[in-house]
């Protein structure tokens, strides 16, 4: 995994203006996101997002930062999430405040991977991936079998309104969710930046590149995974808390292999090598859910596409070819790649519009109703029956393909000229 | 960076949320159903129903209100409890007061919970929940609300209907009831077990076990022991691929007797049973095409066909929803006064387009109609599902099923 | 008695089908490093492929080219594809065959719809072979076991004593030493991948009629098959078979019998709370061996992993 080496070009100690400069940002966006979008449905997303941040987050803090291959996260967001949610129907509940809840989530997300940590951690690689597969099915398994818990398939839900009020907020609405929501999201995304600034990031970091390496200084690889791995679970766990509070309820889906998959693809999506990949991944994939699957019933088709797309040409992630760019906008290069980007990604968009142009119309052409042949795609409403939107979809495919591949040795001429002075890689 | 990523999340929002202002005199219904997935094909059939029936049921007829049209917005909840949430939200966001959704007992619980507290929270956007196909008796008992009304005979009243059938034949002395490991197959159990010892005490219980649900790759242990069991009869509430399999390895592995069962018609299920459940599946179900109640029905399903040719008109009940709700719309003058229309749909008596009455029983919500005990077979078949030559015909029928079976709900009226 | 015997044949049908499953899986596995996430959807092709060849000409013809065909995707897969990730290291190549399988099933519900297709056995296979007692043996079962049972041995014998196999096991020990010696490592990797996806193409093409042929039978098979052959131990063919016989019997006898955890809490000295349902004991009061029967393997995984972490046959770790 060379991509991930890269953060290690930015270690700068102490706070600087510079460093703060981006959470200062975000802070301000999250507090004004809600008057960007007013709906209740904006804001639904928001916080759908939010909470995927802070799991794919944490998941980073395992495969990103660690090195380990973990196929059953999942199941630390759902046991925090199942624990909120039992408290919160419970009598104590009511001299609770509500945003102390995903803390106790937090702490139970950490005791579960204490303990299943304490074997999982001894080995990296295979071993680990196919303990946290086991691990995961069984405790998904366990969601019907053990109801007292888990509440079988229907869950367990809750109502967070019952909670004692906070300064007068009894968080009814969504907006008081969000406001909630988001809060965590900055204090767990801090935190976790944080930790892998401590020596112990540091050493998750080394144990994960060179494991012998690591030995010979004296540190214990597995403790150093432990420790990643216990503050992964915690994480986990407030993002579980996080998600109890906003649907007041928690089912099976919470634990099974579905989601631990998904976290996965969201956070490689993102890119597992820079900080803030997972969160560039986790508002992307959301998005890509809620706003595509209203346009298309094949949305899932796409998702995959793109997935195996970003694995074959892109693994270091849509954060690392952000990330790419920093070396030319530093040298102020970066208009040198202007040009060429949009001869050759203006093509590439075309291809991908008329590829999935035409496989929409395959789609309706097979699966609609019969004499439903008119359909409504781009905003154009036509008949598949015809003729001319497979060809016009058919030429800007090919087009657009021929176009981008004779195009793209010059952008990659630019790209290195770009990034020249430096004499940098890629 | 994250400005860029944040000003392309702008765009893509606010064009999800554009796309809803259109049209504001139709009466618009979320159906929230799976349209993607593993369930993708019962979800869109049932969409199919829906837009079919609100088209030639009440917008051919002039719509609502003087004029008003029913419009069907489809929603994909993944079949995930969460999902149906976050579209529940877009769908109220758009305006939306009704809810229709069946598929999982598990989602329709996650609804009704928060549809209570949505309407608790926001009394300016309210909504009903039109459930037409999830079936845990608890939605009408202790996790009753107002806003919540089921079309569907729960699993209880389609159990006691069952067992009825049982009861009268001599030749059933031992029965074995497996079910898939969540409420709805516990539900189906436990009123399994409770009606045959008041109906028929000297049957045998020969055996009462869950499976985990989805998740059986093999059922030739299960069908091994049902043989093994020498029960006469089987009960099940399996439903999906847990039926077909289930059925299909009994059969396969020597077992003779009947297999009582409520889902094992449609979606692909009958077509693959075929040849192989002729002779021993009886499922119980309303709304019976064969023989179909009047040349008007028969219209509708050959219109249906005829549109959908790889459809079925598998879920019956979605006429009933279709016309109470258009009826209790006009009853309460106002589509946007959910409380009015609530109030309209209670009680109400409505004529089946499939025969025989309808009742919402105020009480529960809970609809309170004939309920039919179907045999799956390829004589007599006027309207066969799947296109496979074979169909649902009727057995027997109860009418008015349960029309006094008690009930622990406690209404909280607004 | 005669229940144990046929829960033994059953057991061995089920066992012998993860077998052809997990024997390309261990072969991929142990020569490249790769946990093949999209294996049982190379399964789910074989037998969609098979399907699509029978409605044109019939069972054994598609029993004859759909296997081929899965191996030619699979081998185009490992080419185009797993070749071009293979250079960012093991953790992207995983990530990417798990990628494929969301793909694959996607693109199979494009093609072939989101129902369960009608692909049925041969007629002259439906029926009953043979009886024990009340229990009939389906004559394809028999059929499954024996055709499981040849490939079994083509494969040793290919493995053991042939040229190739000679190469592909020592390429499974030694690749770089095999590299050096001037074989085209790169080539024998393409083959063996294909090879490993045919055969779970033919297990597909078995299965199909049998378990129901729909876009989730990846999924359900899915994870089932590495815990087959890290139980197994990597790269051993006979550890594969062990642990896929394991498998199958351990999952069929606790389906078909029910152990009641009622009994054992019982003879261990322990009194039943009355009534059981208000007990925060009371899962583990009606816990039953069919409800965990298809876990125990999982559990099984992890305890292997934990104290011999090779797997029962295998040489070395996983």
């Amino acid at each position: 995994m060379q991509s991930l080496d890269k953060t290690q070009t930015r270690l700068e100690g102490g706070v600087s203006m510079k460093t703060a400069m981006p959470w200062i940002v975000s802070a301000v966006m999250l507090v004004l996101m809600p008057f960007i979008f007013q709906s209740n449905s904006a804001i639904t997303i928001m916080n759908q997002m939010a909470i995927t941040i802070v799991f794919a987050l944490s998941y980073n803090m395992l495969l990103g930062q660690g090195g380990m291959l973990s196929f059953g996260h999942a199941v630390y967001m759902g046991v925090g999430g199942f624990v909120c949610v039992h408290v919160m129907n419970w009598d104590i509940f009511g001299s609770i405040p509500l945003p102390l809840l995903p803390l106790l989530g937090g702490i139970f997300g950490m005791i579960l991977a204490s303990l299943v940590g304490y074997f999982s951690t001894r080995k990296a690689g295979t071993v680990f991936a196919m303990i946290s597969l086991g691990v995961g099915e069984l405790i998904a398994a366990c969601s019907v079998i053990i109801v007292v818990f888990f509440g079988g398939e229907e869950g367990v839900s809750g109502d967070r309104t019952y909670g004692m009020p906070f300064f007068g907020v009894e968080f009814l609405s969504q907006i008081e969710v969000y406001y909630l929501t988001a809060g965590w999201l900055l204090i767990s995304a801090l935190l976790m930046y944080l930790f892998s600034r401590t020596p112990i990031g540091r050493m998750a970091n080394a144990v994960r590149d060179n494991p012998e390496r690591a030995e010979f200084l004296g540190y214990s690889s597995r403790w150093v995974r432990y420790n990643s791995f216990v503050a992964a679970g915690f994480f986990a766990g407030i993002a579980g808390g996080l998600f109890a509070i906003n649907y007041e309820i928690l089912t099976e889906e919470n634990l099974n292999l579905t989601t631990s998959g998904s976290i996965l693809l969201v956070t490689f999506l993102g890119g597992v090598g820079v900080f803030f990949g997972p969160v560039v991944g986790a508002i992307v994939f959301t998005l890509l859910q809620t706003v595509l699957s209203l346009e298309t019933e094949i949305w899932s088709l796409y998702v995959g596409a793109l997935f195996v797309a970003t694995v074959m040409f892109f693994p270091s992630g849509l954060a690392g070819v952000m990330q790419m760019h920093i070396v030319p906008i530093k040298l102020g290069k970066w208009r040198l790649l202007v040009m060429p980007y949009i001869v050759t990604l203006v093509p590439a968009i075309v291809c991908i519009l008329g590829l999935s142009g035409l496989i929409e119309v395959l789609f309706h052409a097979r699966h609609a109703a019969i004499g439903e042949t008119e359909m409504t795609l781009f905003w154009v409403t036509f008949q598949h029956t015809e003729i001319w939107p497979w060809v016009v979809f058919a030429l800007m495919a090919a087009l657009g393909f021929w176009l981008a591949r004779k195009n793209a040795p010059q952008l990659m001429e630019a790209w290195h000229k770009a990034n020249t002075p430096d004499g940098a890689d890629t | 960076m994250r400005t860029i990523v944040k000003r392309g999340a702008v765009a893509a929002l606010s064009l999800a949320v554009m796309a809803s202002a259109a049209f504001a005199e139709n009466v618009k219904i979320a159906f929230i159903d799976p349209l993607s997935g593993p369930f993708a094909s019962t979800g869109t059939n049932g969409l199919h129903q829906y837009e079919f029936a609100a088209e030639t049921l009440v917008n051919a007829n002039g719509g609502v209100l003087g004029g008003q049209k029913f419009e069907i917005v489809g929603f994909d909840n993944k079949i995930s409890p969460k999902e149906s949430l976050i579209q529940l939200q877009v769908a109220i966001d758009q305006g939306i007061r009704y809810v229709v959704q069946g598929n999982s007992s598990g989602v329709a619980n996650a609804l009704t919970e928060a549809i209570d507290k949505h309407n608790r929270r926001n009394p300016d956007s309210r909504v009903l929940f039109l459930n037409y196909s999830a079936v845990d008796p608890a939605l009408t008992n202790e996790k009753c609300n107002f806003w919540h009304f089921r079309f569907d005979a729960n699993a209880d009243i389609k159990m006691d209907a069952l067992t009825d059938v049982m009861a009268a034949d001599d030749s059933i002395k031992k029965v074995y009831i497996i079910g898939q490991d969540y409420s709805f197959g516990k539900a189906v159990a436990a009123a399994a077990v409770s009606f045959l010892g008041a109906k028929r005490p000297d049957i045998e219980i020969v055996g009462n076990e869950l499976h985990p649900i989805g998740k059986v790759k093999d059922f030739t242990p299960y069908a091994r022991k049902i043989v093994a069991s020498g029960a006469d009869a089987v009960i099940t509430g399996n439903w999906g691929s847990d039926m077909l399999n289930l059925g299909k390895s009994v059969i396969e592995n020597g077992f003779k007797g009947p297999i009582y069962t409520y889902y094992a018609a449609a979606d692909g299920i009958t077509a693959a049973f075929g040849e192989t459940g002729k002779g021993s599946l009886r499922l119980v179900s309303e709304g019976p095409l064969n023989p179909i109640a009047s040349d008007r029905a028969a219209d509708y399903v050959k219109a249906f066909k005829a549109k959908y040719p790889d459809g079925n008109v598998s879920q019956a009940r979605i006429t009933n929803v279709i016309e109470m709700l258009a009826r209790a719309i006009n009853d309460a003058g106002s589509a946007t006064d959910v409380v009015a229309v609530g109030k309209a749909l209670e009680g109400m008596e409505h004529d089946s387009l499939w025969g025989g009455k309808i009742m919402m029983r105020p009480q529960d919500h809970q609809a309170i109609q004939d309920v039919h005990i179907f045999a799956h077979t390829d004589e007599g078949v006027q309207f066969d599902y799947d296109n496979s030559g074979y169909g649902m015909v009727v057995e027997s029928s109860v009418t008015m099923a349960s029309a006094d079976a008690p009930t622990t709900c406690k209404m909280k009226r607004p | 008695m005669d229940l144990i015997l046929v829960n033994l044949i059953d057991g061995l049908v089920t066992g012998l089908l993860l077998f052809m499953l997990s024997a390309g899986l261990t072969l991929i596995f142990s020569m490249m490093g790769v946990l093949n996430f999209a294996h049982a959807s190379f399964y789910m092709l074989g037998a969609y492929f098979a399907y699509q060849i029978s409605t044109y000409l019939g069972f054994w013809m598609g029993l004859l080219i759909a296997p081929p065909l899965v191996g030619i995707v699979g081998a185009a897969v490992e080419r185009y594809g797993l070749r071009r990730v293979h250079q960012y290291g093991h953790v992207p190549e995983l990530i990417f065959t798990f990628g494929l399988a969301l793909l694959i099933e996607e693109l199979v519900k494009f093609i072939w719809g989101n129902d369960q297709i009608p692909y049925q056995i041969p007629e002259i296979l439906e029926g009953a072979a043979f009886s024990i007692s009340s229990y009939d043996i389906p004559a394809y079962k028999v059929f499954m076991i024996f055709l499981s049972l040849g490939i079994f041995a083509g494969l040793l014998f290919v493995m053991t004593r042939t040229r190739v196999g000679m190469i592909i096991q020592a390429a499974l020990s030694y690749p770089r030493t095999v590299e050096a010696l001037g074989h085209n490592v790169p080539l024998v990797f393409m083959g063996v991948f294909g090879v490993g996806t045919a055969l779970a193409g033919v297990a597909g093409v078995i299965a199909g009629p049998v378990l129901s042929t729909f876009p989730g039978m990846a999924f359900v098979l899915g994870s089932i098959v590495f815990v087959t052959i890290v139980i197994g131990g990597l790269g051993s063919l006979g550890g594969a078979l062990v642990a896929a016989l394991i498998i199958g019997w351990l999952t069929t006898f606790a389906k078909a019998y029910n152990i009641r955890m009622e009994d054992i809490l019982t003879s261990l000295g322990f009194t039943k709370p009355e009534p059981v349902w208000d007990s925060a004991w009371a899962d583990l009061w009606t816990l039953t061996s069919p409800q965990i029967a298809d876990i125990l393997p999982y559990l099984l995984m992890i305890l292997i992993l934990v104290f011999r972490p090779y797997g029962l046959f295998g040489k070395r770790d996983v």
